[in-house]
């Protein structure tokens, strides 16, 4: 095995590198399979058709506003939780950790259960004229729900990396918390946040049970690409194919060009910090 | 317009009171762990005592004592910290971050970045304002950091060890700076340094596990130190006990004579103070002179400037390589360590 | 190293966790199907006593009926095991093709069927044994006052149908068709368990599902039929599959189905007779 000159000491045994593969062989193959079953001569047409560009646009459309969201509730929990310790603080982290192991389908039910028009604050809502179900707004709940601990837990790592030492000069130097906040907490950790945000755009984009239960699926108001491709596997297997394909290239293209890996605000000195 | 602070932390061993004037530079010297960094934790608002109370003239930073609540927070203070490290911003320009105080007082982001150049030039820092701190050498970057504190026109400088760490060639033009930048300022700095005690702190405070042990101006501190981390700050021996007219007696039985202050009276706490280059090393009791011959296990030799320094427990002695090599000298030998009476100065303590 | 060697550990586990988790997945229909039977046709004699296992592919609508059929089925015949798996006809057809181990296929309607009869996946040809038509379902109260298919289309009412491509919802449009009146449905779920569901929690004002399912949903809902009904019939076909191990089983089981305690366990339960 030839290394290129420059190239530091990695202290990776070979076999892991066999094994590396076997692992990235196994993500791959699945994606390989299903191009190879694409039909590429309808493939244009299929994913230009209007359910597709509508659902497609109404996928982004709610994954945009569903990541927006998460990072309107998700900087001030990730803040709490790395920043500030607070009794039970341990028990809010697995609560908002908790979408990540819940099914999505219960995520749905959970969601109706609060929203839905018999639910705990559907039915306040309902009375005051605002209806949750089946609207738009409800994918866009449903998805916020499961991706919100995407932003979280990346922010918080992040936060707790950063430290709050710069906090501390700031507010020495006569910034008041919400000027520490803006100008010297969020700026230091925007890498984390950032990948944190598209890691929750990504999951808003696939994200399926929790929609399909709590919102429904109606072309142009519920109907995202993924719900598109579960019903259009009933009857055109070729066109959930060639919609999956998009989806994929979607995604790809979202978090392969947005997401790096999320590096210290600061530079630590010395070599080996 | 005092500043006057009273504070204790059961938790840390630490009590101290302390008063500071207007235009008043103090050095805080003692061991690591003695509480320094605390106090200024504590005067900057960052750390909160179990009682005490502190003002800058009629200002009350805080009141904890057993009736009265009041704890301002730590931007509206008016005490800039300035540390070891310079911990400038690093996603702003150097130039943002001495901004950084004036923008925080409200001031337009132009006047703001005016007040910066000015103090960055006060600091000879302008040529770096538009560098990020990563481009910085710690000289660099503390320098700034310097401008930074001022720019923020605090009513009370903290300066923890500022000068730590820096080589030997970024310090003195710091330490020049601050000497320049702190005259008719209120400061108090944080130091091992006792070349920084001399050239920037008009008093000095000893502290040690968490109480101040001696305070004083800084000549008087370190040219007649009462503590014995003054004393070995300032490179002297001293030997603590009680006075009588025969000298200063130890508690264990150790007399020591010298030149006795007026001041001083028998049966007080008194100090005998001696510099190492007054002590003379003989392997054999000297029989013409009995006073001040004490006989020490030696713990360690060091090379010290282009003497020789033996140190025995707490005592230590200059003497040249020369005689170093004559007497054979090892650690762990018993020698015996001769001091003139005239050499020792005795006064309270 | 350390570190190198928790990564390794941790790659095996999961490997061994996926393993396993594929072993288990495998492990429930299909393996009771292809346990191969070696006694199938031993011995002629005239009272033959069926043995061996097979799996049955059966859409979901039928679940409640099958069951009862099923363990009637293995009563009557000692020996003999039948194994159950429900979903959407479709999904199974998918299922079929590519290399499910079923041994007899139930669809919700003859779409479906036919994909694999023209796919040459059926054992002789399929036998109609029950028919199913829409019925309105809707929560107990009846908050929209609903009493016709024609209800269905007044302003406010958030009514759920299933999607065109399902059967149910193809019966949904046939019936939109014929009545002419055109529905503005607030969702188009991709099964009529989803419909129902919406119904029972009460998300829906009405939903459209077939007889069978309000029937079987007991209270939780009230059904609401319809004339126009009949203008969307959907026709459930049952077949051998032709890669069944016990064709001999299969075939009695369809007889099962199709004979007299088929028809009556299916009458009950609200289907009707081809």
């Amino acid at each position: 095995m030839h290394r290129r000159s420059g190239t530091g000491y990695t202290g990776i045994p070979a076999w892991i590198y066999a094994i590396a593969a076997a692992g990235a062989l196994f993500v791959l193959l699945p994606l390989v399979a299903m191009v190879a079953r694409v039909n590429w001569s309808e493939f244009i047409p299929l994913i230009t058709s209007e359910s597709s560009l509508t659902a497609l646009g109404l996928s982004l459309r709610t994954s945009a506003a569903s990541t927006a969201s998460c990072i309107v509730l998700g900087v001030p929990l990730a803040l709490i939780l790395a920043r500030s310790p607070f009794p039970g603080q341990r028990l809010l982290r697995a609560f908002v950790l908790l979408p990540l192991v819940l099914p999505p389908v219960v995520g749905g039910i959970a969601l109706l259960y609060t929203f839905g028009r018999q639910g705990l604050l559907g039915k306040s809502l309902e009375l005051a004229g605002i209806q949750i179900a089946f609207s738009t707004t409800a994918v866009v709940l449903a998805q916020t729900y499961v991706a919100l601990p995407f932003l979280v837990v990346s922010l918080e790592g992040a936060l707790r990396t950063a430290g709050n030492k710069y906090e501390a000069v700031a507010a020495t130097l006569g910034a008041r918390p919400g000027t520490v906040l803006r100008r010297v907490t969020i700026p230091l950790v925007l890498p984390g946040l950032a990948s944190g945000a598209v890691l929750s755009f990504a999951r808003s984009l696939g994200e399926f049970g929790a929609t399909l239960t709590f919102a429904g699926s109606l072309q142009g108001v519920t109907r995202t690409l993924p719900l598109e491709i579960y019903l259009q596997r009933e009857t055109d297997a070729d066109a959930a194919v060639a919609l999956s394909l998009l989806l994929v290239a979607v995604a790809v293209a979202v978090v392969g060009l947005s997401y790096r890996r999320p590096r210290l605000g600061v530079a630590p000195e010395g070599a080996l910090r | 317009m005092t500043f006057q602070l009273d504070a204790t932390l059961a938790a840390r061993g630490f009590e101290v009171s302390l008063s500071l004037g207007p235009a008043e530079t103090i050095a805080i010297l003692g061991p690591n762990g003695a509480g320094k960094s605390t106090l200024l934790s504590i005067i900057s608002g960052l750390l909160r005592p179990d009682a005490g109370k502190a003002t800058i003239g009629e200002k009350v930073l805080f009141d904890l004592s057993a009736d009265t609540n009041i704890w301002r927070a730590p931007h509206t203070r008016g005490t800039a910290l300035l540390a070891q490290e310079a911990l400038l911003f690093p996603h702003l320009s150097a130039l943002d971050n001495v901004a950084f105080g004036p923008r925080s007082a409200g001031a337009s982001s132009a006047a703001a970045r005016e007040t910066a150049m000015h103090w960055l030039s006060e600091v000879d820092a302008d040529s770096l304002a538009s560098r990020r701190p990563g481009q910085l050498s710690g000289g660099q970057a503390q320098r700034v950091a310097v401008a930074r504190a001022l720019a923020a026109d605090p009513d009370l400088l903290l300066l923890d060890e500022p000068m730590a760490a820096l080589d030997i060639h970024a310090a003195p033009l710091l330490r020049r700076l601050l000497k320049r930048v702190l005259a008719g300022r209120r400061a108090i700095i944080i130091t091992h340094d006792i070349l920084d005690a001399l050239m920037l702190a008009d008093r000095v405070i000893v502290l040690e596990d968490g109480r101040i042990t001696e305070q004083g101006p800084t000549r008087e501190v370190l040219e007649k130190p009462r503590s014995r981390f003054a004393a070995g700050l300032a490179g002297l021996n001293l030997v603590a006990g009680t006075v009588s007219d025969a000298g200063v007696t130890t508690a264990q039985g150790m007399v020591v004579a010298g030149h006795q202050d007026e001041s001083v009276e028998p049966g007080q706490d008194g100090v005998a103070v001696f510099p190492p280059s007054a002590v003379s090393v003989f392997l054999t009791e000297e029989h013409g002179s009995p006073r001040n011959s004490f006989r020490v296990i030696i713990t360690d030799l060091e090379p010290h400037g282009d003497q020789i320094r033996v140190r025995a427990g707490r005592l230590s002695a200059d003497i040249t390589p020369a005689a170093s090599a004559d007497l054979g000298l090892v650690p762990g030998m018993s020698v015996y360590f001769v001091i003139k009476a005239a050499a020792i100065a005795i006064y309270p303590a | 190293m350390r570190t190198a060697r928790k990564h390794i550990l941790a790659l095996l586990a999961a490997g061994a966790l996926a393993a396993g988790l594929a072993g288990c997945a495998a492990g429930t229909p299909g393996a009771a199907g292809t346990a191969s039977n070696s006694n199938s046709s031993a011995g002629a004699s005239e009272t033959r006593t069926l043995s061996g296992a097979i799996t049955v592919y059966a859409a979901a609508s039928l679940k409640s009926t099958f069951t009862k059929l099923a363990s009637d089925f293995e009563a009557k015949n000692p020996g003999t095991k039948i194994t159950l798996n429900f979903a959407g006809s479709s999904d199974l057809v998918t299922q079929i093709t590519q290399g499910a181990p079923a041994d007899v296929f139930a669809s919700a309607d003859t779409k479906n069927m036919a994909k694999l009869t023209d796919a040459e996946l059926i054992d002789g040809a399929p036998a109609n044994f029950a028919t199913n038509v829409l019925e309105i379902a809707v929560p107990p109260s009846n908050p929209a006052s609903i009493s016709s298919f024609a209800d269905l289309a007044k302003p406010g009412v958030k009514v759920v149908v299933c999607a065109p491509q399902v059967p149910c919802g193809a019966a949904a449009e046939t019936v939109e068709k014929a009545t002419g009146t055109t529905l503005a449905p607030v969702s188009e779920e991709s099964s009529v368990t989803d419909v129902l569901g919406k119904v029972t929690s009460g998300e829906a004002d009405a939903g459209l599902v077939y007889v069978t399912d309000v029937k079987n949903a007991g209270d939780k809902v009230e059904g609401i039929p319809f004339a126009e009904s009949d203008q969307a019939v959907n026709t459930y076909p049952i077949a051998t599959v032709g890669t069944s191990k016990n064709k001999e089983l299969a075939a009695a089981f369809i007889a099962a189905v199709t004979g007299s305690e088929g028809k009556t366990v299916l009458s009950d339960a609200g289907f009707g007779t081809p």
